[in-house]
């Protein structure tokens, strides 16, 4: 069974929740008890309907500002995948939020309301939507009860937002739009009576539908060593296995390798996952593999295949999106996290912040304040072995950790 | 019989974080609670290191209310993994003074033993506690992280919670800080169960059919003994039963079952109408006690 991740986007009162809250509902996702708290609540609140949007609010304080401002994870499965979506606030000041629940998924759901069609807001989430590089876009035009049900509504709405693919979607990416009524479930999991002129696929066929093969399955083979296993008992004497996860590509037994950045070149001896010997290893799998020599390898090492290009970067050009409250500028110091890898890195230019309002750079801002994003040059203490972002996702990202307080205060996408 | 109904892509993502935790802190240990999910964290520590044996000890938090096959069953495990094990006891947290048994009809364990494993966490000098907490269980764990930084007192502030992208955690801490680590957080019950089967997973004796003295309270069927305070109307009487998470007989409810193999159970969770929550009677006490309880510590 295989996984298909998905990030949502909207506005506030879009029907996010209720989207979500249909989709868990019409697959029969939702367990008894759960439903009925939900039923009593909306009584409570006076509704004559049963709130779906109720089954994903979270925490406290979200459920006295009746918002929600995290990521929240939430999970069903139909008999062909198990969904894993990540429900992240759309209002500019949780850009960050938008771009955690992004950086996992393969899909993004961006609500319009279509009374409203495309805002500033929906620009800001197909932009992220893009520079995270996000190859399947839903557009799910909802509300469409409110809309008369007019398929000029959805057509003019599905003109304005291609208008904008052009610009700022790249190639290989893929638009769908699908016209909803929420609340009611219209398309999402069954054909809506009241849309006849959409013959399209509903929401959850397209998404039972998407092909979920790891983008990076093609691209160059890396393998960046997480531990080293060392039993050091009698039975496995002379075992040394590398332990980690293949990030893109794949690797099989006998295969060439080169190890980074020692450029000692190798063999694989074998590949283990737990007691199972393998031939094969596909990107996004756990396994250990040996090598025919003893090589010195330690954690944050990588190996790649032979046959594969790399690039040593002692100095990097990145967009980050700033997560922190406190502003990041040219100078400071940082740990950079690539994979396992963790390597002092100082910014020495800040190339500009983009104008989150009209999508343009703005050369003159030169200091980072959470959710900002902006380019930025990285000077590094030693070199990693990074991809450019939009050729390899897994292996061109990484993340910026305060020296003094630790926390997350940036990702970054290798440009 | 079915197969392949577990995404293996969940296995190779906590096996990582597993690597992760071994590889970023010093004194990491796996809570164990005898639980279906803690032993599917067993398992998942066995292949993540194999042929190295499991580099964390268990710790298990004993509030005293166990069922007694848990206890029975975790010696067994211990055995077999050849793992570790720590046991520290809510009846000495009582004892020294640091908390109060509750009293009344509702009377538990459970909140107690936060004090018991911040206890633990200091005198062992833990840097990070595997939890085998789930996101699909309660509105509050849904925005749980991986790693999640809890201070020197043990408390969970949603508001630092670091973000997490394209699975790179961040373990950084400072002196005194440790973090819960939750590698499982992806998987829903019915994923544990359907991993259970497909890796033949042995587990304790009452998550299958058995007759047990129970009594009926709140419209939930509670384990009778000498643990539970119940009144002179509350008479035990015998049922086929099984429980679908455990924890203190004190609260842990039991649903009736005639479930005596795993199909069968996993068949009654497919079909039935109650989360597995629901039968947590420490949650009932109100909408956001998960929340509550997690601020001040608990797992
Ligand atoms: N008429 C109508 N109302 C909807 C629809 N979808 C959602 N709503 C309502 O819009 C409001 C906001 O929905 P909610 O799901 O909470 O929005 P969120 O803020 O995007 O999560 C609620 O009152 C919903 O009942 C729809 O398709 N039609």
């Amino acid at each position: 069974m295989d996984i298909l991740r998905i990030t949502t986007a909207g506005s506030v009162d879009d029907g996010k929740s209720t989207l979500i809250g249909r989709l868990l509902y019409d697959t029969r996702s939702i367990t008894r008890d759960k439903l009925e708290a939900i039923e009593a609540a909306s009584k409570r609140k006076g509704f004559d309907f049963t709130d779906l949007s109720l089954l994903t609010d979270g925490l406290i304080a979200e459920r006295e500002q009746g918002i929600t401002i995290d990521v929240a994870h939430i999970y069903f499965s139909t008999s062909t995948r198990k969904y894993i979506i990540a429900d992240s606030p759309g209002h500019v000041e949780y850009t960050r939020n938008m771009i955690t629940g992004a950086s996992n998924a393969s899909v993004s759901l961006i609500l319009i309301d279509a009374r409203k069609g495309v805002i500033e807001q929906t620009k800001r989430h197909f932009y992220i939507a893009s520079l995270l590089r996000i190859k399947h876009v839903v557009v799910c035009i909802n509300k469409m009860d409110l809309a008369g049900f007019d398929q000029k509504v959805f057509e003019n709405i599905k003109r304005d937002f291609e208008a904008m693919v052009v610009k700022v979607g790249f190639e290989g990416q893929e638009v769908k739009f699908i016209p909803l009524a929420a609340r009611e479930g219209d398309n999402i999991v069954f054909s809506s009576v009241k849309m006849p002129w959409y013959k399209d696929e509903t929401l959850l066929e397209f998404l039972e539908n998407i092909s979920v093969a790891a983008d990076n399955i093609n691209a160059p083979a890396r393998f960046p060593v997480q531990y080293v296993v060392r039993p050091h008992t009698d039975e496995f004497h002379d075992f040394r296995g590398y332990a980690g996860k293949v990030e893109s590509g794949s690797f099989a037994k006998g295969e060439e390798v080169m190890v980074l950045p020692s450029l000692r070149s190798s063999k694989i001896k074998s590949i283990h996952n737990y007691t199972e010997e393998k031939e094969e290893v596909l990107a996004k799998e756990s396994v250990v593999i040996t090598l025919d020599d003893e090589a010195d390898i330690s954690r944050g090492n990588m190996l790649i295949k032979c046959t594969d290009g790399f690039t040593q970067l002692t100095g990097l050009n990145a967009t980050i999106c700033w997560m922190d409250e406190s502003p990041g500028a040219e100078g400071k110091i940082f740990f950079l996290q690539h994979g396992p890898n963790r390597v002092k890195a100082k910014i020495t230019t800040v190339g500009g912040i983009l104008d989150i309002h009209s999508l343009e750079t703005n050369t003159d801002k030169k200091v980072f304040q959470l959710n900002d994003i902006g380019d930025i040059v990285l000077k590094l203490a030693k070199p990693v072995f990074a991809d450019l972002y939009v050729s390899n996702t897994a292996n061109g990202s990484f993340i910026l950790i305060d020296e003094f307080n630790n926390n997350t205060v940036a990702v970054g996408f290798v440009r | 019989m079915k197969k392949n109904l577990f995404p293996r892509e969940l296995e190779h993502e906590a096996i990582y974080i597993l690597r992760e935790v071994a590889a970023q802190f010093e004194k990491p240990a796996i809570l164990f609670s005898g639980g279906k999910d803690s032993i599917t964290l067993v398992r998942l520590a066995q292949k993540a290191f194999h042929p190295v044996r499991i580099p964390f000890p268990l710790l298990h938090i004993d509030t005293g209310h166990n069922f007694p096959e848990t206890i029975e069953f975790r010696d067994w495990l211990v055995k077999e993994t050849g793992a570790e094990l720590i046991v520290r006891y809510v009846q000495d947290t009582i004892d020294q003074g640091k908390v109060q048994e509750e009293t009344g009809k509702y009377a538990s364990r459970n909140v107690l033993q936060t004090q018991t494993l911040l206890d633990a966490i200091n005198e062992l000098k833990l840097d990070a506690c595997i939890g085998g907490a789930r996101r699909d269980e309660e509105k509050a764990r849904a925005k749980e992280r991986v790693f999640s930084i809890r201070d020197a007192f043990g408390q969970w502030d949603s508001k630092k919670q670091r973000p997490e992208l394209f699975g790179m955690l961040n373990g950084k801490i400072a002196v005194g800080e440790n973090v819960r680590v939750f590698p499982i957080s992806n998987w829903t019950e019915l994923d544990v169960w359907n991993y259970i089967r497909e890796e033949k997973l042995d587990i304790p004796s009452i998550y299958f059919s058995h007759e047990r003295e129970i009594i009926e309270r709140d419209g939930l069927y509670w384990p009778y003994s000498d643990y539970l305070n119940t009144s002179a109307e509350e008479i035990p009487f015998k049922k086929k039963v099984r429980f679908r998470t455990v924890g203190d007989m004190t609260c842990t409810a039991a649903v009736l079952s005639e479930a005596g193999m795993l199909d069968q159970v996993i068949d009654e969770i497919l079909s039935a109408t109650i989360s597995e929550r629901g039968a947590r009677i420490d949650d009932k006490r109100s909408e956001a006690a998960m929340e509550s309880r997690k601020k001040e510590g608990y797992f």
